[in-house]
């Protein structure tokens, strides 16, 4: 196989775009349709400062290399879960990376400043893993951005996780969702700007691309990960995508295009109607927000040991 | 070869030469769900691997939270 740039000898063939690349052309790519997304969603303006989440996990470090390469002023946050074995690892390949870019690495744990882990809070709020971890993220992300003075806080979410949500909200007809599945949210009320510079990315050329750049990543699946039902919608997706290259991306993109708008008009009227939370002053809906609720309810609870490593694919 | 699969971590041995595309096949993997890795570089579809080769299946897709995704 040869790079469909310079005839040299090819690493990666992406049939979505029916080519084949050598290393320095595929990174080429890879930046170009960075800098795509960025642009045609207003992501990030010049001058702006950039906060990324980071997991420890192949995109968001790819994300963040991608960030620095093209020139962004771009630091990273770190949140430590607490979820056994999986989170030290995660939190080495963060640091690891951070230092040798020499770039500015936020960490906020859970247990030492929140009194929680993931595997404890999830248990004591009755809450499944995955939807307490996601309810800390987004709060402790919030929070970071406005108190770091960030104009944008984003996220490594590519085009496989954008089209298996889809799919999800699709085959459900979750209207609310649907309305808020977007590449960019809007700063207000509260909330800083979010942003997804990766969703003209495909999972397997994130994680080509930090093959490539020699950045080693967390491979294994967390063990919370309730993932079934998300990894079902992506093999699905997956096999027509292998019958007929490009179908996430039109999918996705083509929702994006003709139908999102449609369902947008809820979005507004729900985020007019927040109130501050007594506690801490995040946005919500009742007087205390959801994530002070959960700090409450985890405080003083037996922590939860994890034993397992990796969930089965 | 010795191939080495993830999620869980396990290693087979396949008999070379053979294609990596055959491969995948043979094993029923997904080309648009894995990298595949020898040594430290990354190969495509059409390279032939040797009986004394070493590579690593790599599974990219990753689960977790739908719920980080959606809301705002
Ligand atoms: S799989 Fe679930 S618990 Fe694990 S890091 Fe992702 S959201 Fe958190
Ligand atoms: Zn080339
Ligand atoms: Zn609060």
């Amino acid at each position: 196989m040869k790079c469909r740039v310079c005839r040299g000898p090819a690493i990666i063939d992406i049939r979505r775009h029916n080519a084949n690349f050598c290393a320095e052309h595929f990174l080429k790519l890879c930046r170009d349709q960075t800098a795509k997304a960025i642009a045609d969603f207003d992501m990030i303006l010049p001058g702006e400062r950039v906060l990324i989440a980071v997991s420890g996990g192949k995109d968001s470090l790819a994300l963040w290399d991608l960030l620095l390469e093209m020139g962004y002023d771009a630091d990273g946050l770190y949140l430590g879960l607490g979820i056994g074995d999986y989170s030290d690892d995660s939190g080495t390949y963060v640091r690891a990376f951070a230092e040798s870019r020499g770039a500015r690495l936020i960490e906020v744990d859970l247990r030492a400043e929140y009194g929680y882990d993931i595997p404890t809070g999830a248990r004591a709020a009755r809450r499944a893993p995955c939807s307490t971890c996601g309810l800390s993220k987004r709060h402790l992300f919030d929070r970071a951005a406005l108190d770091g003075g960030y104009d944008a806080v984003a996220t490594g979410h590519n085009l496989d996780d954008e089209a298996a949500v889809l799919l999800g909200n699709v085959l459900h007809w979750h209207d609310e969702y649907l309305g808020r599945q977007l590449p960019v949210l809007a700063a207000r009320n509260g909330f800083p700007r979010k942003v997804k510079p990766l969703v003209r990315l495909g999972e397997r050329e994130m994680a080509a691309y930090c093959v490539v750049r020699g950045i080693d990543y967390q491979v294994d699946e967390c063990p919370m990960a309730e993932g079934n039902r998300h990894l079902a919608y992506k093999d699905a997706l997956n096999m027509l995508e292998k019958r007929s290259p490009g179908a996430k991306h039109d999918f996705y993109f083509g929702f994006l295009a003709r139908a999102s708008e449609r369902f947008r008009t809820t979005i507004d009227a729900e985020q007019d109607a927040l109130l501050e939370c007594e506690r801490c002053g995040a946005p919500t809906p009742s007087e205390i927000c959801a994530f002070c609720r959960l700090v409450e309810k985890a405080a003083g609870a037996q922590p939860v040991t994890i034993t397992t490593r990796g969930g089965a694919v | 070869m010795k191939v080495l699969l993830r999620n869980p971590r396990r290693e087979i041995d396949v008999d070379g030469p053979v294609s990596v595309n055959t491969l995948l096949e043979r094993l029923e993997i997904n080309r648009e769900s894995v990298i595949v890795i020898r040594g430290d570089e990354l190969i495509p579809a059409d390279t032939v691997l040797a009986d004394s080769d070493q590579v690593e299946i790599r599974p990219v897709i990753s689960g977790g939270a739908v719920d980080t995704q959606v809301r705002p």
